[in-house]
């Protein structure tokens, strides 16, 4: 397991040392971040992520915050909203569970119930869609799908949203007009849509409300989603992720022929690594289900064994739900390494004693690599102190294993490795030489260097520099990708994916043309006054939409050498470019496209006339490769509404990620045995400003500490009165799985409404009421410790991605 | 000569407690110690508002004024310093603040107060170290004042909420946005702090 505090550089390393060590069980936070988003976003129109960046909410006029509380996730971007509200006197919407610290500066607050996002969206599309509020233009040039969406829209009259979510319709029907009439308007977000069961859906409802009211592809618009951790991007992009290699090439062997010509090995030595090719190509265990994988019969899990080693870099084993379970994972396995800067949670869990290491990891202050910040944009750090101790830093720590293990030689082999110590610059050259896909190739650690030594030239809205300056004219700060081409085409980077009024060489872009060019689909059209069913083949392609400049006046598919030689741009190739691409493509080099090149010059030639290399579409709301083609609202796994499960279940069990999702076992199962009566308070949890993820680095920082010094959680003061449970009291807090039990202080407090509890989850340390401070290893135990949050939280995931569901559970709290 | 003053606007200040942080990094204050701290009203009810709060370097301080030992004393900029050397630890400055800044280490039994501690506007100290010494920054934390930079706390505000430095500057910054923004609620403090 890898971390989103890696490096961009050693996220990559991991991703490729997992490679060579043939297994696709690479993950990191993102699994329980954004991976909802990501997918849900990315099969929408073309990449799953923040479409605009925190500088430009300051154009918006209209900014709507669901499920996010960035007051306390990402305080320096409240400064970029609350500009915006006060430049623009901008609309500020916050709907949430609770009254959080950004609603408390919202001009408007909606109080929701867990786990009803999508009925939420399509409540407001009812009414965008009866009042004739949406773009048509807007959806007529750039959008496909809305004849399939709008029969799940009129399901959600006001009635149905009220009974669903507990919101008036007076509410729906304003903010839905808000968001859709005063333009230009941002959806911001972040884990309060995409911690779910349903998250892949969710995010995706929030697309459709995007794209029906036109707020895709322009300034001060967009998908504003606010990832976390100093990288969780940019380790996202890299490739910690089961399902793919890096940069979203996916498993296929298209994608493995790749990455094996940038590193320049042989295909099937990596090969000879795993298992056999199928499984070579097949998604690899998720961190949310790892210890299932561990617990479950081996018969049940999808590889040759079931788990038997954990390898975990710089992850918390307290942010992955269902701790009970944990704990015994951890017991049961072979071997576990730790890491880290810190023992954490897993080193002291369990009462395992054997097979078990701490290998002490420097903070990526003590390296140097680039960071890819939520807005696309790479930023370059330097090393700030040398490593204290005897810690290593990432990079020499994979060098040093791979050595060990045999493959340093192939691993390392464009990497240069200067006594013992890795070149970070080297790593991001060969991420340049082969990340043409996201648009990773433009941003050299050159490039990189002299936009951080000329910060002071950007412009804090644009982000641009002046055309004029000899070393960053006309770059966006941070190269935000795509950066097309090589570096010395010296692309400005994209401030805004898919904005049509820029050309591509300056920033521009179109939706991504990722989903075939027509779909063939069967619709009931009247031919001679008769209903037919006939086999239509639809254009996926924009209808006479193109960014600024383009030489195509109209959609057209992604680039590859034979689009080229069609249009007759082959020509423009360099004798060089053109016999990379045919060294590339062998027999077939026509099918060498924009994101296969080594060359760059696919991608330069597209560029020279206009286009965007990966073709200009429309973007999708129905994405009929995902579980549900359109959203659909279900209930979560544990509801406080089971009255509401036979209308709303969750999807059918299935196989996925190597192991099985019982979830609609346990749903029925809740349903069936009224759980709901024992454990009546809806269970939610989120983020405290002063600590972050599993907390074990800022519960070992003297100050923040001193801030919060006690677990807690947040309950309504009617559930506390009928509890006889005072403000500051201990309470008991049970869970329905597991006969889960965790001890901690009330808060109570009318931020959150009746019927629901609140807990943060960077707590650790205790378990089930006992203070394991003494697990620690000596001077290496956090000052404060505390009961987790997800030693109470239940099953749930989303099928597309393994996501877990730590944002709706049930729970009951008694005074003790 | 300048006037120093602080100035947290409330509509920006959303708790996220790097003030604070700041403070305590910058001067290394220990646990306990609080010369910033940001308090909320109305928490978790509709009307909430936050509000980063330390000394305000009043004009005739009231600490100043009831100090048996006069160790306490404006500089030319306005900034309220005092001498940890002179200070008895008397506690009166405490009861005559406004604003709850001055701070006391538990230094012995029943509860007895060491020197008193607050906010310095990362001014250094009142006593006679030199300025910009080791031994000032032991006694009373950062003298960034002295090399031309103002309070960190301000510098590190997530949201440009809190603002450190010459009054009649930081009053034009709230009042344009006030102005452009529509809505204000005041400069939290001032009336009493410096009688405007």
């Amino acid at each position: 397991m890898g971390s989103a505090k890696f490096t961009n550089e050693a996220a990559y390393l991991n991703r490729k040392f997992a490679a060579f060590w043939g297994t696709n069980n690479s993950d990191h936070q993102a699994r329980i971040c954004h991976s909802t988003t990501v997918t849900g976003v990315a099969n929408t129109w073309g990449y799953g992520a923040m479409t605009n960046s925190y500088n430009d909410i300051r154009n918006a006029k209209t900014i709507m915050i669901m499920g996010g509380n960035p007051a306390e996730a990402h305080p320096v971007s409240l400064q970029h909203i609350l500009e915006g509200k006060e430049l623009n006197r901008a609309n500020m919407i916050v709907i949430d569970p609770r009254l959080t610290r950004t609603a408390a500066h919202a001009n408007e607050f909606l109080r929701v119930r867990p786990g009803t996002h999508i009925a939420t969206i399509y409540g407001m599309l009812w009414h965008i869609f009866k009042n004739g509020w949406e773009d048509k233009e807007f959806m007529r040039q750039r959008v496909y799908g809305l004849e399939d969406v709008l029969p799940e829209v009129e399901k959600w009259t006001p009635a149905e949203v009220e009974r669903v979510t507990g919101l008036p319709e007076s509410q729906v029907r304003h903010v839905a007009e808000v968001f859709a009439t005063e333009r230009p308007s941002t959806l911001i977000w972040a884990m309060g849509q995409t911690q779910f069961a349903t998250g892949t859906a969710n995010v995706r409802a929030s697309c459709l409300l995007l794209l029906a009211t036109g707020n895709v592809g322009g300034y001060g618009s967009g998908a504003n989603i606010f990832r976390g951790h100093t990288n969780v991007q940019g380790a996202t992009d890299l490739g910690l992720d089961v399902t793919s290699l890096p940069l979203y090439y996916g498993l296929a062997e298209e994608a493995w022929q790749h990455w094996c010509r940038v590193w320049e090995v042989d295909y099937n030595w990596v090969l000879s690594r795993f298992v056999d090719k199928k499984f070579m190509e097949t998604p690899g265990i998720p961190s949310t289900r790892w210890f299932d994988a561990t617990l479950l019969p081996k018969d049940q899990v999808s590889q040759p064994d079931t788990l038997k080693a954990m390898f975990v870099m710089g992850h918390g084993a307290n942010t992955i739900t269902r701790m009970p379970e944990s704990v015994r994972g951890i017991e049961k396995l072979d071997l576990l390494v730790v890491c880290d800067p810190y023992p954490t949670s897993w080193a002291v869990l369990s009462e395992r004693k054997n097979g078990t290491y701490l290998l002490p990891a420097c903070t990526s202050f003590e390296m140097a690599g680039s960071r890819t910040a939520s807005n696309r944009s790479l930023q370059w750090g330097e090393q700030i102190v040398k490593p204290v101790f005897e810690s290593r830093n990432d990079y020499d720590i994979m060098h040093m294993l791979a050595r060990k293990l045999g493959f340093a030689e192939q691993l390392f082999k464009n990497i240069k490795v200067e006594n013992g110590a890795v070149s970070a610059e080297d790593i991001l050259r060969e991420i340049n030489r082969g990340g043409w896909s996201t648009g990773y190739c433009g941003q050299s650690p050159e490039r990189l260097k002299a936009h951080m030594k000329n910060q002071n030239k950007f412009d804090l809205v644009t982000m641009r520099a002046p055309k004029s300056d000899p070393e960053v004219g006309g770059d966006y700060y941070g190269l935000p990708w795509p950066c097309w081409g090589t570096p010395e085409l010296r692309h400005p980077g994209t401030p805004v994916l898919y904005n049509t009024n820029l050309s591509v060489a300056d920033g521009g872009g179109t939706f991504r043309a990722r989903f075939g060019v027509e779909r063939v689909v069967k619709r009931k059209v009247v031919e001679n006054g008769q209903e037919i069913e006939k086999e239509v083949h639809e254009n996926l392609l924009a209808d006479g939409s193109y960014s600024l400049g383009s030489e195509i006046k109209d959609g057209y598919p992604e680039f590859t050498l034979g689009v080229l030689k069609k249009l007759g741009w082959d020509k423009d190739l360099t004798a060089q470019e053109l016999a990379i691409i045919q060294r590339v493509g062998g027999a077939k080099p026509d099918t060498v496209s924009w994101s296969t090149d080594l060359s760059g010059g696919i991608q330069r030639v597209a560029i020279k006339h206009g286009c965007s290399p990966y073709g200009n579409a429309k973007a999708r709301m129905i994405a009929w490769n995902l579980p549900d083609p359109v959203p659909v609202h279900r209930e979560p796994i544990y509801t406080p509404r089971p009255d509401l499960v036979s209308d709303y279940p969750t999807l059918p069990d299935a196989r996925q990620f190597r192991v099985p999702n019982i979830g609609f076992t346990v749903q029925k199962a809740a349903v069936d045995k009224t759980i709901v009566k024992d454990f009546p308070l809806i269970l939610s949890s989120g983020r405290l400003v002063e600590y972050e993820g599993g907390g074990e680095e800022t519960r070992s920082n003297r100050w923040l500490a001193e801030l919060k010094q006690e677990m807690f959680v947040e309950i309504n003061p009617a559930d506390a009165a009928e509890r006889g449970i005072a403000d500051d009291s201990w309470v008991w807090v049970t869970g329905p799985e597991s006969h889960s039990k965790a001890r901690m202080k009330a808060l109570v407090t009318e931020r959150v409404g009746k019927g629901l509890a609140w807990m943060p989850f960077h707590f650790a340390g205790w378990w089930q009421g006992v203070d394991q401070r003494s697990k620690y290893p000596k001077g290496a135990d956090p000052y404060v410790l505390g009961e987790s949050v997800n030693g109470l939280t239940t099953y749930g995931f989303d099928p597309a991605t393994g996501m877990q569901e730590p944002k709706a559970t049930l729970c009951q709290i008694r005074a003790g | 000569m300048a006037r120093m003053k602080f100035l947290c606007d409330a509509d920006r200040c959303i708790d996220c407690n790097a003030c604070v942080t700041a403070c305590k990094n910058e001067n290394e204050v220990p646990w306990g110690i609080n010369r910033r701290r940001v308090v909320t009203l109305n928490d978790g009810l509709p009307g909430e508002r936050s509000v980063s709060m330390a000394c305000m370097h009043c004009t005739d301080a009231p600490c100043a004024a009831v100090c048996p030992v006069s160790c306490i004393f404006p500089t030319e900029e306005g900034v309220v310093l005092h001498s940890k050397d002179l200070c008895i630890g008397c506690g009166y400055c405490f009861y005559a603040c406004p604003f709850g800044a001055p701070q006391y280490p538990h230094i012995g039994n029943f509860g007895s107060r060491g020197k008193m501690d607050k906010c310095t506007f990362c001014a250094g100290g009142g006593g006679t170290e030199v300025s910009g010494s080791a031994e000032e920054f032991k006694k009373y934390g950062a003298n960034r004042l002295a090399q031309g930079k103002l309070p960190l706390c301000a510098e590190m505000c997530s949201t440009k909420s809190l603002l450190a430095g010459d009054g009649d500057i930081i009053a034009q910054i709230y009042k344009e946005r006030v102005l452009r923004r529509g809505y204000g609620s005041g400069a939290w403090g001032w009336m009493t702090a410096y009688h405007v």
